[in-house]
């Protein structure tokens, strides 16, 4: 892919779908600690989330940087917005806010059923 | 290829002369470091905003030289 197919492909995944995760591996087999640990914290939260995995394609693993202004995989969006890698999504879940906004963004999550 | 502890911090320096930077080098080869960095600069920020300010400022080595850079920002 060009370079514009490739940010075309990636806004239109981040676009398509509530939540996305750009990471190395997939949900089930993670090739990355990183990746793995934004996966299980969704996993956690039972959030239903598009797992891409950057591994499968170069142009995808560094458009993506591009995309958002961010040296690193993962990436987590969350309707549409760039939510963060693998620090900020951990800090957001310790703290709650991650609940919070998947709560304020209608997103199904673990954590509802737990405070409710 | 690596990134001496000192070389990350000259560089944030850099660019947060305020700031306090706390570097630890997480597993010996230069390539996973976790950093703290506390500046008047990241107040109003959000985190996503505080940490590529900080990428900037390493001037392209994130995820590059730089493997991984367990970041934690805030203001003062």
């Amino acid at each position: 892919m060009s370079e514009q197919d490739v940010q075309d492909w990636i806004g239109k995944q981040v676009a398509a779908n509530d939540v996305v995760l750009f990471m190395k591996g997939t949900s089930e087999t993670p090739q990355c600690g990183f990746s793995m640990q934004v996966a299980q914290i969704l996993g956690h939260l039972g959030v239903d989330y598009e797992d891409i995995n950057v591994l499968d394609d170069m142009s995808v693993r560094e458009g993506v940087k591009a995309y958002s202004n961010w040296p690193t995989v993962p990436q987590l969006y969350v309707k549409g917005e760039f939510v963060g890698g693998c620090d900020i999504v951990r800090e957001m879940f310790q703290a709650g806010e991650l609940q919070e906004m998947l709560k304020a963004k209608g997103i199904a999550n673990n954590a509802q059923t737990e405070t409710a | 290829m690596a990134m001496a502890a000192a070389d990350i911090e000259r560089l944030i320096k850099e660019r947060f002369p305020d700031a306090e930077i706390q570097i630890e080098d997480l597993a010996g080869d230069g390539n996973h470091y976790s950093a703290s960095v506390v500046s008047e600069d990241f107040r109003g920020k959000s985190r996503v905003q505080q940490h590529q300010m900080v990428y900037e400022a390493l001037k392209g080595n994130m995820g590059g030289v730089l493997h991984a850079l367990a970041l934690k920002t805030a203001a003062p």
